[in-house]
Formats: C-alpha cells, sequence, structure tokens
C-alpha cells in the first residue's frame, strides 16, 4: 500500500487558544478544535514526511500509543479533515505551491 | 424636443466613520436613501467608495434567489434576485442596478461594509448594541435569542447604537462599537454615535439573570457564528478569523442567561 502525505491547506485560519488548535476553513467557514493529538499531527503535515512517519514520530513517541491502531485512527481523522479542504492528502509528497 | 438630462444626485452615508458615497438621478431614490439612512447621511463626509446607482422598474433582475458574492480579475459581483452590484476595491467605485427600494442597497452596503471592516481587523456583528456611561456592550445570538429583547428592556439611559447589525472597528482604543441604520424587528436605526466596546455577551434566555465566564474557545465560536461574512476569500476569511481572536482576546466575552424583564440591566454598565 503507498504511503500518504498530508500538507495543511493555505485556504484556511489556524491559532492555538487555550491549549487547543482552532481551525478555520475558507472554503465553508467550519470551525475545528483540534486536541493535542490532532494539533501535532496537524503542525507535522508538512507535504513531505509520510503519515506513517508522523503517527511513528509524533504519536507513537509523545502520546504513547500503538503504531497500527493509532495509523487507522489517524488516516480517518486527516480523510475527515481533507474533505473540508483543512488538509491535502496524497499518495505522493505534496509541494509548496499545491497547497 | 429631446429629454432633458437629470443631474446626478450624490449621497454620502456615513457609517462607522466610513463614508460611501452614493449617485444616482433619481429622486425617488435619493429620498429613499434619506429616509432609511437620515441621521447617517454626511454631506461634508470625504467618501472612501463611491457607487453609481442605476435605478430601473421594479422585478427580477437576476436568477440568483439567494446573495451571491463572488471575486474575479479585482471586482466584486454581489447579486440577488432585485440587484446587481459590481465594484473594484482598488479603484474604490462600482455600480449597482436595482429598484428604488432600500432592501438592495441595504444588503449592499452590509456586504462592502463586512469586506471594508475585514481588511482592518473590524467585524459586523449579527447582535445588538447599545451605550450605557459612556462604555458599549453587544448582545450576540440567533434570531430568537432575545437581542431585540434586551433592547425593548434597556432603561432610559441607554443609547441604542443597533438591535441587528453591530459594527465593531479597532481604534486607539481598542475595539469601539459604532451605531448603524441596520435595523432589526425594531425597525429603528441605531444612534450615530460610537464607545469603546466594554463587553460582549452571548446570550442565553433562562429562569434566571446571570453571567457567567466562557473559556476562550468557546468564546471565539460564539463570535464566529455570529459574524455577518460572505465572502469565500481565504485571506478575507483568515483576517476574520484573526479578528475574532483578537476581539475575545481584548474584550470580555460572557454568557448572559437573563429573564426577559427590565432588572437584567441591572447587572449591564
Amino acid at each position: 500500500m503507498s504511503p500518504l502525505y498530508i500538507a495543511r491547506s493555505k485556504s484556511v485560519a489556524a491559532r492555538m487558544l487555550g491549549g487547543e488548535m482552532m481551525i478555520m476553513s475558507a472554503r465553508d467557514s467550519t470551525l475545528f478544535d483540534l486536541n493535542d493529538t490532532a494539533s501535532a499531527i496537524w503542525r507535522a503535515a508538512d507535504g513531505a514526511t509520510p503519515l506513517h512517519e508522523i503517527v511513528k514520530r509524533v504519536l507513537c513517541a509523545e502520546f504513547d500509543v500503538a503504531p497500527e491502531a493509532a495509523l487507522q485512527d489517524t488516516e480517518e481523522f486527516v480523510k475527515e479533515l481533507a474533505g473540508h479542504g483543512i488538509l491535502l492528502v496524497s499518495e505522493e509528497p505534496i509541494s509548496q505551491e499545491a497547497k | 424636443m429631446g429629454e432633458v438630462a437629470l443631474e446626478p444626485i450624490e449621497t454620502t452615508i456615513e457609517i462607522g466613520d466610513m463614508p460611501i458615497l452614493i449617485r444616482t438621478d433619481s429622486p425617488e431614490f435619493v429620498h429613499v436613501l434619506v429616509h432609511r439612512y437620515g441621521g447617517f447621511v454626511n454631506a461634508a463626509a470625504k467618501p472612501l467608495f463611491e457607487f453609481n446607482v442605476e435605478i430601473v422598474p421594479p422585478g427580477k433582475i437576476t436568477d440568483e434567489e439567494d446573495v451571491s458574492l463572488s471575486f474575479a480579475e479585482g471586482r466584486w459581483v454581489l447579486e440577488r434576485s432585485d440587484f446587481h452590484a459590481e465594484w473594484s476595491a482598488a479603484s474604490g467605485s462600482g455600480t449597482i442596478r436595482q429598484a428604488a427600494s432600500p432592501y438592495a442597497i441595504d444588503s449592499a452596503m452590509r456586504i462592502l461594509h463586512s469586506l471594508l471592516l475585514a481588511r482592518q481587523g473590524g467585524l459586523l456583528v449579527h447582535a445588538a448594541s447599545a451605550v450605557r456611561n459612556g462604555r458599549a456592550f453587544l448582545f450576540a445570538g440567533v434570531s430568537g435569542a432575545g437581542k431585540t429583547t434586551m433592547v425593548r428592556l434597556a432603561p432610559p439611559d441607554v443609547t441604542l447604537l443597533t438591535d441587528e447589525i453591530s459594527y465593531l472597528r479597532m481604534t486607539a482604543n481598542g475595539y469601539t462599537a459604532f451605531g448603524t441604520p441596520f435595523a432589526g424587528e425594531l425597525a429603528r436605526a441605531g444612534a450615530n454615535v460610537s464607545a469603546p466596546l466594554a463587553a460582549l455577551y452571548l446570550l442565553a434566555k433562562g429562569g434566571e439573570n446571570r453571567i457567567e465566564a466562557v473559556n476562550e474557545t468557546d468564546a471565539v465560536r460564539g463570535v464566529l457564528e455570529s459574524v455577518l461574512f460572505f465572502a469565500k476569500d481565504p485571506e478575507l476569511v483568515g483576517k476574520v478569523f484573526e479578528s475574532a481572536c483578537e476581539l475575545v482576546r481584548q474584550v470580555p466575552v460572557e454568557r448572559l442567561t437573563f429573564v426577559p424583564d427590565a432588572r437584567v440591566w441591572g447587572m449591564i454598565g
């Protein structure tokens, strides 16, 4: 199975508030509050690091979770955010221009 | 004998210290403007923006039932079935085609102001607002939350800024609330005055009067749920988001639960 790559969309506004990341989609003005783990994934979404690496490096190391279950949950999460235009998801690295 | 060309008539409407000039050759429409925006007409103000308004017979002008706002090649286009407006932000001028009714120009004015404000860190908020003891208080909520009720219950020392659309701008004194002519159920324009914003209340009706703290995230969410903004432009949406965050950082945002009687004003101001 090909690795997934994720990148933060430029069409959003984001800010840390009260310890949570709040994100607003420019496409539909939907608001999202990201918890600690989701914020960590958001920050690591650079378009160049494969998602399984992010899960291993960020989630498993920082939050003491099992890699396989974490990857499955994370894939669902990033696809949901991609549906709102907040993250870009691709089977290839995502360039700066594409964001 | 040829028709006599009418001289265009200019009316400058200044809301939130932002004068917008309306130019038309229809005396009937000028009458509509003065009636609608009376306290906000300021012939001496230097306009930031100019609209030439072409008055046409009443009827369907576009196929857009709801307000449609788009931006392409430097021009904003705003349409609804009863009007077509377009303008260039760079030149500060545009045109509107509509019948001589106040509703179309009111929509265009609200949306233009929301865009102008977004660039300046300001916000148009679906909220009532009022001044007491030199400080402004804003009451935000969805329809039925109690905005008009709060205004109706206000004691005589309270000056109404609006019962429907509040106008917030960042000034040297922090966030300042301005009066607007954009009226809701009361059908009464606000006073053309301004005051520093002292608090923003998220309204809820309940069995007792109380004011509760709201955490930062809920405060931003509450503000953004009440902000009037139609453009899908990522840069402007980002600015509106940042303005809401900044507002929450600078101004107390609290939940005001109230019984609909005059005692609630004992807690305000």
